[in-house]
C-alpha cells in the first residue's frame, strides 16, 4: 500500500515536469510565431495602398505615388538566374566529388572544414571579394554578372553541404547493389546517386537562392545603383543571332536595395512603398521555400529506406 | 573432396581490413553448378570471404587481398591486382542480406544490369527482364505491374526481385549473403526452393547463419571459425560425420 502511494507520487512529479516543459515549449513557439506574424501584418497594412499593377510595372520615381519596382524586380530575377546557373553546377559537382570520389585524407578534411567555415563568413566579405575580383580585376563592372557571381559564391558552400548531406543519406547497400551489378563509378553516380539525392539537392539549392534573394550587403559593396529607371538590354532581339548576353554587363538594382533606398527617405509615402516592396520580397522568399518543401515531399514519397 | 568440375579455386587466400587479418590461408574449391554453403558463428569471416568473390572490398579503403581465386574455365585471378573489379562483377553477381532494390520500377531494377552491359534495344531488355523474373519465380506476381515501384512489393518479393536483378546479368557464379535473414519462413522457403532450381544453371555460393538451411540447400559445406576454414566437405558428410571436433560442436549447437 505504502509502495503504491509512493509510485503515484513519483508519477505525479514526473508528469508535472512533463507539463512544465510542454508549456515552455508552447510559449517559445508562440513568441516566435507572433513576432513574425506582427512583422508581416505590419508590413502588409502599411503597404496595402500600394498593391496595384502600376506598382509592379513602373520604374522608381521621385514621386512616391508613381514609383514602382519594375527595375529591381527584373534585376533580382536576372541576378538569381546568374547565381543559379553558376552555383548549382559548381556546388553539386563539388559535393558529388567530395562525397563519392575524393579519398578521405587530411587534404579533404581541410577542404571540408573550410567549406563549413565559408558558409559562416559574413556576406559583406563576399561583397569585398567580388569588388576586388570581378569589378576591378576582371573588369566586369558593377553589373548583373558581378552581382550574380558574388551571390553565387555566397551560397556555394550551402549548396555543397546540402548536396553532400543528400548523398550521405543514400544507404551503403544501395551503392553496393549498383557496383555489384558491374556499374562503374560514373554509372552509379549518374543512375543512382544523383537521382536519389535530387530532392535534397534541389531543396538546398532553393534554400540557398532564397537566402541570396534577400542579400543586400554584398550587392551594395560591389556598387549596385540604388536608383535605376531603365531595364537591362533585352536578351532576345529581332536580328541575328536573336539571343545576346549584353544584359550581363548592364547596371542593375535589386529588391532589398530598393527597399533600403525608400526607407531612408524622409517622406512617409515612400515608407509605404518600402513596405509594399518588402511584402513582395517576402512573398517571393516564401514561394521559393514552399517549392523547396513541396519538392522534398515529392521525392521523399518515392524513396523509402 | 570435390568430384565435379571446378568453377573456382581459392588458393592461400588472406584478407586484411587495414592491419587486421580477417581471413587466414583459405583453400577451397567451388564445384560448378552446385551449391556451396559457408557456415560459422558471427564474425567468423564468411561474409568477408564471400565479398572477395566480387571484389566488394575494393569499394572501401585500406582493404588488401593476398593469394588467388581462380575463375574457370579461363583461369582469371579474381583478386589479381591488375584485374579490374568491374570485369569480375560483370561475371559474378550478388544477392545481399537485406533486400536492396533501387527506388525505381520493378522493370528498371531488373533491366539495370543489362543496361550497364550496353543493352539498349527495348525488345532485348523486355526479353531479359521477363526471363529473369521467371527465373526468380516472380513473373506471375508482377507481370501486370512491371512499372510499379519496387518498394511496393513485400519483403520476400523484393528479395526475389534482387535475385532476378542478379540473374539478368547472366552470372557465372551467384553469391548469396544470408539472403533469407530478413524474411519470414514462407518467403524463406520460396527463396530456398529457388536456389535449388537455380543451381541447374549457375554456380551458387551461399553464406548462411542457419545450419538447417545449409543442410537443406547445399551440396558442399564449408565451416569457418575466426577467419579460418575448419572443415570443407560434402554437406551430408559435414552434418553427419564431421572430421573436426570444432565443426561437431558448432553443428550440434554447443556454441555459436
Amino acid at each position: 500500500m505504502n509502495d503504491k502511494t509512493n509510485i503515484h507520487r513519483r508519477i505525479a512529479i514526473s508528469k508535472f515536469w512533463d507539463y512544465t516543459f510542454m508549456t515552455i515549449g508552447v510559449l517559445s513557439t508562440l513568441i516566435g510565431f507572433s513576432v513574425l506574424f506582427a512583422l508581416m501584418s505590419d508590413l502588409f497594412v502599411n503597404g496595402m495602398s500600394r498593391f496595384t499593377y502600376t506598382f509592379i510595372s513602373s520604374y522608381p520615381s521621385r514621386f512616391p505615388e508613381e514609383a514602382g519596382i519594375l527595375s529591381p524586380l527584373v534585376g533580382t530575377t536576372l541576378i538569381m538566374l546568374v547565381t543559379a546557373f553558376v552555383s548549382v553546377p559548381l556546388g553539386v559537382g563539388a559535393g558529388i566529388y567530395l562525397e563519392e570520389y575524393a579519398k578521405k585524407n587530411w587534404l579533404t578534411n581541410i577542404i571540408e572544414i573550410n567549406i563549413t567555415n565559408l558558409a559562416g563568413v559574413p556576406s559583406i566579405i563576399y561583397g569585398l571579394l567580388a569588388l576586388g575580383l570581378f569589378v576591378y580585376y576582371f573588369e566586369f563592372g558593377q553589373s548583373i554578372l558581378t552581382g550574380g557571381l558574388a551571390l553565387a559564391l555566397l551560397i556555394l558552400p550551402m549548396i555543397i553541404m546540402a548536396t553532400r548531406e543528400a548523398i550521405r543519406a543514400i544507404p551503403k547497400h544501395i551503392r553496393e547493389a549498383s557496383y555489384a551489378l558491374g556499374a562503374t563509378k560514373w554509372q552509379t553516380v549518374r543512375d543512382h546517386i544523383i537521382p536519389y539525392s535530387m530532392g535534397g539537392i534541389l531543396t538546398g539549392v532553393i534554400m540557398g537562392l532564397s537566402r541570396a534573394i534577400g542579400e543586400t550587403a554584398p550587392i551594395i559593396t560591389i556598387g549596385a545603383l540604388t536608383f535605376i529607371a531603365f531595364l537591362p538590354t533585352s536578351p532576345v532581339s529581332a536580328e541575328f543571332p536573336y539571343i545576346n548576353f549584353n544584359w550581363l554587363f548592364d547596371p542593375f538594382t535589386v529588391m532589398p536595395i530598393q527597399v533600403f533606398n525608400w526607407v531612408s527617405r524622409p517622406q512617409a509615402a515612400f515608407h509605404q512603398n518600402a513596405a509594399a516592396a518588402g511584402v513582395i520580397l517576402l512573398a517571393m522568399t516564401l514561394v521559393m521555400n514552399g517549392i523547396a518543401i513541396y519538392i522534398r515531399y515529392k521525392f521523399r514519397k518515392r524513396i523509402k529506406w | 573432396m570435390v568430384e565435379e568440375r571446378l568453377k573456382a579455386e581459392v588458393r592461400d587466400l588472406n584478407f586484411y581490413y587495414g592491419s587486421v587479418k580477417a581471413l587466414k590461408d583459405i583453400n577451397l574449391s567451388i564445384a560448378e553448378k552446385k551449391v556451396t554453403a559457408l557456415i560459422g558463428p558471427s564474425g567468423c569471416g564468411k561474409t568477408t570471404y564471400l565479398r572477395c568473390f566480387n571484389r566488394m572490398h575494393d569499394l572501401y579503403p585500406h582493404n588488401r587481398y593476398e593469394g588467388e581465386i581462380i575463375l574457370n574455365p579461363d583461369g582469371l585471378n579474381i583478386i589479381g591486382p591488375d584485374i579490374d573489379p568491374i570485369e569480375v562483377r560483370m561475371r559474378i553477381s550478388m544477392v545481399f542480406q537485406r533486400p536492396n532494390p533501387f527506388p525505381k520500377s520493378i522493370y528498371e531494377n531488373v533491366a539495370y544490369g543489362p543496361r550497364v552491359r550496353g543493352v539498349r534495344k527495348r525488345s532485348d531488355l523486355d526479353e531479359r527482364v521477363e526471363k529473369s523474373l521467371r527465373g526468380a519465380a516472380l513473373w506471375d506476381e508482377v507481370k501486370d505491374r512491371l512499372h510499379d515501384l519496387a518498394f511496393n512489393l513485400s519483403g520476400g518479393q523484393q528479395q526475389r526481385l534482387c535475385i532476378a536483378r542478379a540473374l539478368a546479368t547472366d552470372p557465372e557464379i551467384l553469391l548469396f549473403d544470408e539472403p533469407t535473414s530478413a524474411l519470414d519462413p514462407i518467403a524463406t522457403a520460396k527463396v530456398e526452393e529457388l536456389i535449388q532450381e537455380l543451381k541447374e544453371e549457375v554456380t551458387i555460393l551461399i553464406v548462411t547463419h542457419n545450419m538447417q538451411q545449409a543442410a537443406r540447400v547445399s551440396d558442399y559445406t564449408a565451416f569457418m571459425y575466426i577467419g579460418e576454414l575448419i572443415e570443407f566437405d560434402k554437406t551430408d558428410k559435414v552434418f553427419t560425420v564431421p572430421s573436426q571436433k570444432l565443426t561437431e560442436d558448432y553443428i550440434t549447437g554447443r556454441f555459436g
